[in-house]
């Protein structure tokens, strides 16, 4: 005679609710983490979506509303973190292979600089502004209130971001790679250049693009680097004087007449814009390079 | 001498002076005494920091043919092959006492550059580690870290490498595919066939069995069989039967643990032709090894 068998889930009802509230948190994290965003650029866009246009990117700010726009902040902002990522990207992923690769693990000289690192992307950005002020600003460098003094500080800010993302990117390359090409007569630095490098490609670009989110709405330290209010030109090289979005957005925000404040909110819509494109192109920029490692 | 490792010609050739190079004047002090030793250890030991992990190992190994290293785990064969082209370098503390010499030349001389070593003693690792690249760049690899081939000449080591490695029917229609994609078996033998393309002299191979189905173990063993002809190769090995089926000469290995502390030392125990270690070793401890009453 066979045997009936059930194959009804029949699982205790304590299993079932823990099972029922995990996937409930779960869910309630991500509706958490989505909503504020749309509640965000919702309400942004309800009250200021309807001054968009490209007027305001042509515009330079101003006292009068008429005639008030983002041009030379959006320019600037773009100027600053731009040149900043320039400088700190190279650098950082650079320091990054150093400390990974060449410095070796016991060496007591890395695990110190390692421990500044850590420490240094813990500190406050108006402390580096202030590093910034005394040093480059005045102090040695004497750049002055510019894109330059500006750019530099920012770099500094992105810096430890981008070396540690990029560590942790390289760790994770499996060390059989570096075995196989060293036994095959690589050089290190061959093994690092055509194998380490671009594994860590895809991970190095995910750390970078969020320290250059957070740098393109920084505005502490700018603010003491003589990131002007109103400024109506467009930087023209690393010794102009600059302002940046966020500045200006505050500026407007500011102001008691309702009208700027709505053209503030606009700034944010633009801003945010931005940093969208900015991000989309970058995982493009990742995806790209992903395919192509892998073909 | 006439082999300087510091310098690098493209090609292999040893010329041995008649007055006798100084590996063929040494006698070994134990296992057989082999004529134009490719290698030739004397009282090798290496250690990890403080801890030894094989001690005392004098042995010469034939050229153009298989040489099997056997014994249970930890007994540091793994440990000895790695010394046999400084990829035990790579690791933080390793240290090498004794003398190893490749031909007439000491592989861990001050002056000898380990990237040319390795170039000319490739190795197979345990777990196939292809590079995320397609076959044809795994292959070219190789050629290209030691030189700047043409397009066309770099074709023609692609496929004498692959065809090397009874891998080129296979793969001749996909050489832009991922490497990534093939199976376990096809992927240690692509492993096998860039390690040709540089043109070693030795192929040291750590288990490069392990991970492997008995089919794809299989090949790789006929694959064995057809290399010896043209290289020397070194294989580290579980896999008594393996041994048995492959190997013209096996050391037998055992781990020995130092009644002083906890410290576990790998000895070699005999060194001998295959069939002698197999029918009638010297040593009951190879015996019984052998015999499977122990391991």
């Amino acid at each position: 005679m066979s045997q009936t068998i059930s194959l009804k889930g029949r699982l205790s009802l304590r299993r079932t609710l823990i099972d029922g509230a995990f996937r409930f948190f779960l869910y309630l994290s991500i509706f958490i983490s989505l909503g504020m965003i749309f509640w965000i650029v919702s309400s942004l866009w309800n009250e200021a979506g309807w001054l968009l246009s490209w007027d305001l990117l042509t515009k330079y700010p101003s006292y009068d509303i008429d005639n008030a726009g983002f041009q030379s902040p959006l320019v600037g902002s773009l100027w600053v973190v731009g040149i900043a990522t320039l400088v700190a990207l190279p650098t950082g992923l650079l320091t990054a292979l150093y400390l990974e690769e060449f410095a070796g693990k016991g060496n007591k000289f890395s695990r110190l600089i390692e421990l500044n690192i850590q420490n240094l992307a813990g500190v406050p950005a108006v402390v580096f502004g202030l590093i910034g002020l005394a040093f480059i600003v005045r102090g040695f460098v004497k750049w002055g209130f510019t894109v330059g003094s500006a750019a530099a500080v920012i770099a500094m800010l992105m810096l430890p971001v981008i070396i540690i993302v990029s560590r942790e990117a390289i760790r994770a390359v499996p060390p059989s790679y570096r075995e196989g090409a060293l036994a095959l007569g690589a050089t290190p630095w061959q093994a690092v250049w055509r194998l380490v490098l671009p594994s860590a490609i895809p991970g190095t670009a995910t750390g970078s693009i969020l320290a250059v989110s957070r740098a393109i709405g920084e505005s502490a330290p700018l603010l003491l680097l003589g990131a002007l209010s109103f400024v109506t030109f467009n930087p023209t090289g690393l010794d102009s004087p600059f302002t940046i979005m966020p500045l200006t957005i505050f500026k407007y925000a500011s102001d008691s007449r309702e009208e700027f404040q709505i053209l503030a909110s606009a700034g944010s819509l633009i801003l945010m814009t931005v940093l969208f494109i900015l991000n989309l192109i970058a995982i493009i920029l990742r995806d790209i390079a992903t395919r192509k490692r892998n073909v | 001498m006439s082999n300087d490792l510091q310098t690098a010609p493209s090609h292999t050739e040893f010329v041995d002076n008649n007055q006798g190079s100084a590996a063929q004047m040494n006698e070994v002090k134990s296992g057989p005494r082999i004529i134009d030793p490719v290698f030739t250890l004397e009282d090798v030991s290496v250690s990890y920091g403080k801890y030894v992990a094989v001690t005392d190992v004098n042995l010469q190994i034939p050229s153009n043919d298989i040489t099997a290293f056997i014994g249970p785990s930890g007994c540091g064969k793994s440990t000895l092959i790695r010394t046999l082209n400084r990829t035990n370098d790579l690791i933080p503390g390793a240290s090498v006492a004794g003398k190893v010499m490749y031909h007439d030349a000491d592989l861990y001389d001050s002056k000898a550059s380990a990237v040319e070593i390795r170039r000319r003693i490739g190795m197979v690792f345990q777990k196939p580690n292809p590079f995320p690249k397609s076959i044809y760049e795994n292959v070219a690899f190789g050629p290209k870290v030691n030189g700047r081939p043409k397009k066309s000449e770099l074709d023609a080591i692609v496929e004498k490498s692959l065809r090397g490695a009874a891998l080129w029917d296979e793969v001749k229609d996909r050489l832009g595919a991922s490497a990534l994609g093939l199976s376990g078996g096809q992927q240690q033998r692509l492993c096998i066939a860039r390690s040709l393309a540089v043109q070693p002299e030795v192929i040291l191979m750590d288990e490069p069995c392990s991970a492997l189905d008995p089919i794809a173990t299989l090949r790789i063993e006929e694959l064995m069989m057809e290399l010896k002809k043209e290289y020397t190769i070194v294989i580290v090995t579980h896999n008594m039967q393996q041994a048995a089926r492959v190997s013209t000469y096996t050391a037998y290995f055992v781990t020995e643990v130092n009644p002083l502390g906890d410290l576990r030392t790998g000895k070699l125990v005999e060194y001998d032709e295959t069939k002698k270690i197999f029918s009638t070793p010297s040593d009951p401890r190879t015996e019984a090894y052998v015999t499977g009453k122990m391991g």
